[in-house]
């Protein structure tokens, strides 16, 4: 098997043996990005001197015998997240030359593990989108089909692990941003519980609703690197001081008894057909190895979408003012006095979905508007949060699927952002609840298209959806099929 | 028309934490530009703000000494505006739930009747950097950005506008400005913009109860300045009005140098701020324990222990308030009081001779040279009569100066008063010797030459007559056998 198609489990393994070097592991990589590259658009930097300058220092480690499983593992990160020195856009032209001067914690975290980073990774301009289509540096796209959207915003963090571009990426969630596109590029993708992983150093889209998370080939991954990156950090006032469990302990291969609600507010008409055979032959799957499936009802579910673009608009209108061309990123050469230098600079930096989320946030706070829709909403989100909380009293786990389609083709859906907007239909309550939800590879369209099933969790309740994700790889093998790229 | 005044106050008070509200950054003032900065304060993408603990016990003092309510729970919020001083596009401030509310401070001017102002509310904020503008290295004509002030931690504080005059503005200002550096939360230096305030100034006519359109007038930092700026703007006010026209919301900066307000922005062009919580900071929950902590914590409060002074030590209301202007002298003077049973005359003289030499060397009372337990020696001195007050003057200048205990100083240059009457009445017998046209006026029943006659003894003992002594002496001589 060549070096790139590895796990991480697999790799570690030959890294500790010796049989491989981190060295090569990251030339095999860095070759395999430059032979893929062109089709698929994963990357809006490599970075392959200072990957390898990194992977000598991880055998010198590793021949130490101070190795931690994911010391000398080649990754990559969403363009979301400051590498110090390395150029950091957030997919955005008005980013296009900012170099950070620190890093986010979850990198430095994933660092201190002697992990190696080969480059950052293309996503939706500031995380907003569901198709990788509003990035500045082009679109990224699926390697299932390349005339497909690989989904959004943490597009490119799922389409390099289909592409084996990357042994596991990192991206982020705001409204299922790293499930949805895992679902549409067959990865598995978790979004932790809200306060579970920092976000220190992590470009701000919606403060309230995002959170970093994994993208890996498979379960065991995602475990291993959850557990690298989750916990306090006293640099984030909403990161939870709360232990972190070995969340490889948890993949104990069963179900028995486990108690998964099926919400019925999600199993709509109208849901794609492949989608729902696919969600058919999981409950059935999951019967088999002994769970029990409860129906359950999530009454504000409809609230949804129309509740999280008001908070996550709103939260990013603030959010953005920063981008003003006065300390960094864009300034427009051509301005005359300070009012007209900010409307340039911002005019010519952000892109058009950008824009029409800051100007919607904007109006969510404006004076006269801000009861109406700001604080309307955040009743509504205290309802939604009420939902799951009342739903985890019955059942351990809740299943849905991620999308309500497989990936849709490239400017499909560019000119009908509303119709857009709901492709997120399924995975928005679980950030506006704050609990942890993972997509997990459930099957393929009839076009060959991958399917991912949904499993949310209660908050902190990473453990078992883990768990119930990992015995469903063991039970089908879904997650071992390749992208022909 | 007779009109009515009508002013509230907003006080920005700079807290003296050593580092600033949201970041590790020192708060130090006057530094090189951009030196005290960290991706936090500077609004760099993807940095946090975390609360500085120092902050929220410091706006716990401020509250309970000014007898607000200490919120249980409260929020801060983001009050979004572009400026190229603010990094992040929002200054993060309390809003809907500050810490502090309903609260009050006693003020009195002079010949009026105590009075109980309001104060609304008490928040916590983080400051905005500053433009440099003109002499900017490496800029041949522009402006820079020095955000080394930026997340500097303030406390705004509130009144209700309960004030009907400049002169209640400024007892106001002075009271508050007394209590946050009696706290030690606020070096109070009003130059260096650490205390400063807005006034919002209305009119109304006499006898109405509905408020007139205010002016906001930003930024006054000194009390002089304060009185100014609201005298000026009330009479433009009136004047407005009684010419025909109307006052408009607006806020104004008042000029110095001509003592006069003028018009910054109108409330056409005024901010829609956008509050809404901060979603990067949880809310600031403080339990009853940490309130009752602080409450036993809190210092005695100036206008207590002005109080105090009068009751317990018979001091005139005056020096009670002079002595209680800071905490410093306040110290200064019951420690000295320990030693030396008499208030009155160490008031006097900590108001006098000690007052006047600090003032002279730009020193505070927290370096003076002379201690408090040294003062006292001395003043013991004048009271037993070894020296006059005249001497001890003297003596002290000596103290400050170089140092030293007021006996052996006395001793070692030979100040001692003379108390012995023999000596005395020598120099009395050559001085009516002397002076016989004077004693001729005297007995003729001009008594004011007395006092030439002790001047001119004192002057011949230089200065160390005991002067009851002389006195005596002096009048059983002059009345004649």
């Amino acid at each position: 098997m060549d070096i790139f198609e590895l796990t991480i489990g697999q790799l570690a393994n030959q890294l500790k043996a010796g049989t491989v070097s981190s060295v090569e592991a990251t030339k095999a990589m860095l070759e395999r990005i430059e032979a893929v590259e062109p089709r698929v658009g994963s990357f809006i930097t490599v970075t392959p001197e200072s990957a390898l300058a990194e992977a000598e220092a991880a055998d010198r480690r590793i021949a130490a015998g101070d190795a931690h499983m994911l010391t000398g593992v080649p990754l990559a990160l969403k363009d979301i997240f400051l590498t110090e020195g390395i150029r950091t856009t957030c997919g955005s032209r008005i980013l296009h030359n900012f170099i950070p001067p620190y890093s986010a914690t979850a990198w430095e975290r994933l660092r201190g593990c002697g992990s190696v980073l080969l480059g950052k990774l293309n996503q939706d301009e500031f995380a907003m989108g569901s198709s990788n289509e509003s990035s500045a540096f082009g679109v990224t796209r699926n390697p299932w089909d390349i005339t497909r959207i690989p989904g959004g915003s943490s597009g490119g963090s799922a389409a390099a692990i289909a592409a084996r571009q990357a042994t596991a990426t990192l991206g982020t969630d705001t409204g299922g941003s790293i499930r949805q596109p895992s679902s549409h590029c067959g990865c598995v993708g978790l979004k932790p519980t809200y306060g579970r992983v920092s976000r220190y150093g992590v470009i701000a889209f919606a403060s309230s609703l995002d959170q970093v998370g994994p993208i890996t080939r498979d379960v065991t991954d995602c475990a291993i690197m959850l557990g690298a990156i989750a916990g306090h950090d006293p640099k984030d006032s909403t990161s939870i001081n709360t232990p972190v469990p070995d969340y490889t302990a948890a993949l104990t291969g069963d179900v028995k008894g486990l108690k998964i609600g099926l919400p019925k507010e999600y199993y709509i008409d109208g849901l794609d057909r492949d989608v729902q055979a696919a969600m058919d032959r999981a409950i059935e799957t999951y019967r088999r190895l002994g769970a029990e499936f409860v129906e359950i009802s999530l009454p504000h579910t409809d609230y949804a979408v129309a509740t999280y673009y008001l908070i996550a608009t709103a939260e990013a209108s603030s959010n953005l003012a920063r981008y003003d061309g006065v300390r960094f990123g864009h300034r427009s050469p051509q301005a005359a006095g300070l009012i007209d230098m900010m409307t340039k600079s911002r005019s010519e930096g952000f892109g058009a979905e950008v824009k029409r989320r800051i100007m919607l946030g904007t109006y969510a706070l404006s004076s006269g508007y801000y009861d109406a829709y700001y604080v309307k909403a955040q009743k509504v989100r205290t309802l939604i949060m009420g939902d799951f909380t009342r739903a985890f009293e019955a059942v351990d786990a809740i299943l849905t699927p991620v999308a309500p389609t497989p990936a849709f083709k490239i400017g499909e859906m560019v000119d009908d952002p509303l119709q857009m907007y709901l492709s997120d239909i399924f995975t928005i309550p679980v950030n506006l609840a704050g609990t942890c939800a993972m997509s997990v590879p459930a099957g393929f369209s009839a076009s060959g298209l991958p399917i991912g099933l949904q499993l949310i969790g209660k908050p902190f309740g990473e453990e078992t959806i883990l768990r119930a994700g990992h015995a469903f790889e063991q039970a089908t093998e879904w997650h071992t099929r390749k992208a022909e790229i | 028309m007779k009109f009515q005044p009508v002013i509230g106050l907003e006080v920005h008070a700079q807290l003296k934490t050593g580092s600033k509200i949201f970041c590790g950054c020192s708060t130090a003032f006057g530094s090189e530009p951009n030196s005290q900065t960290c991706p936090v304060c500077l609004g760099m993408p993807g940095a946090l703000p975390v609360l500085n603990k120092k902050v929220v016990e410091f706006a716990i003092r401020a509250g309970l000494a000014t007898n607000c309510t200490i919120a249980h729970h409260s929020v801060f919020a983001r009050k979004n505006y572009f400026y190229p001083d603010l990094p992040k596009g929002y200054q993060i401030s309390q809003f809907e739930e500050p810490i502090c509310r309903k609260g009050w401070l006693d003020i009195q001017v002079e010949g009026q009747e105590v009075k109980r102002i309001g104060i609304t509310r008490i928040h916590m904020e983080e400051d905005a950097g500053k433009l440099v503008h003109g002499d900017v290295p490496g800029l041949d004509d522009g402006s820079g950005v020095d955000l080394n002030r930026s997340c500097t931690p303030l406390l705004e504080i509130v009144s209700e506008p309960d004030l009907r005059s400049s002169d209640e503005a400024v007892a106001y200002l002075k009271q508050l400005h007394r209590i946050v550096t009696w706290l030690g939360i606020c070096d109070g230096n009003m130059e260096e913009g650490s205390f400063r305030c807005d006034a919002n100034v209305s009119v109304m006519p006499v006898g109405s109860d509905t408020l007139g359109t205010r002016a906001e007038i930003k930024n006054v930092n000194s009390f002089k300045f304060v009185k100014q700026a609201i005298e000026y703007e009330i009479q433009r006010q009136i004047d407005l009005i009684e010419d025909g026209g109307t006052v408009v919301q607006e806020t104004r900066l008042f000029d110095p140098n001509s003592g006069t307000t003028r018009s910054m922005r109108s409330k056409e062009e005024a901010h829609d701020y956008r509050y809404f919580p901060d979603p990067d900071l949880v809310p600031l929950v403080i339990g009853a324990d940490w309130v009752q902590h602080a409450q036993k914590e809190l210092p005695e409060l100036p206008e207590h222990r002005q109080q105090r002074f009068i009751t317990e030590l018979g001091l005139p209301e005056y020096d009670a308030e002079v002595l209680t202007a800071s905490r410093e002298l306040a110290d200064y003077f019951e420690e000295c009081v320990a030693f030396h049973h008499n208030a009155k005359a160490v008031s006097n003289w900590l108001m006098g001779e000690v007052t006047r030499s600090l003032n002279d060397s730009g020193t505070a009372i927290e370096a003076c040279p002379v201690t408090p337990r040294q003062l006292a020696e001395l003043l013991k001195l004048i009271d037993t009569g070894a020296i006059s007050v005249k001497i001890a003057k003297t003596v002290f200048e000596e103290m400050w100066k170089n140092g030293g205990e007021p006996q052996a100083i006395v001793e070692k240059q030979g100040l001692a008063q003379v108390s012995d009457s023999g000596e005395i009445e020598a120099i009395i017998d050559g001085i009516i010797a002397a002076n016989a046209a004077q004693v001729e006026e005297f007995r003729g029943g001009k008594e004011k030459v007395f006092g030439f006659f002790v001047g001119q003894v004192m002057k011949a003992s230089k200065g160390k007559a005991n002067p009851a002594v002389v006195n005596e002496l002096l009048l059983t001589k002059l009345k004649g056998p």
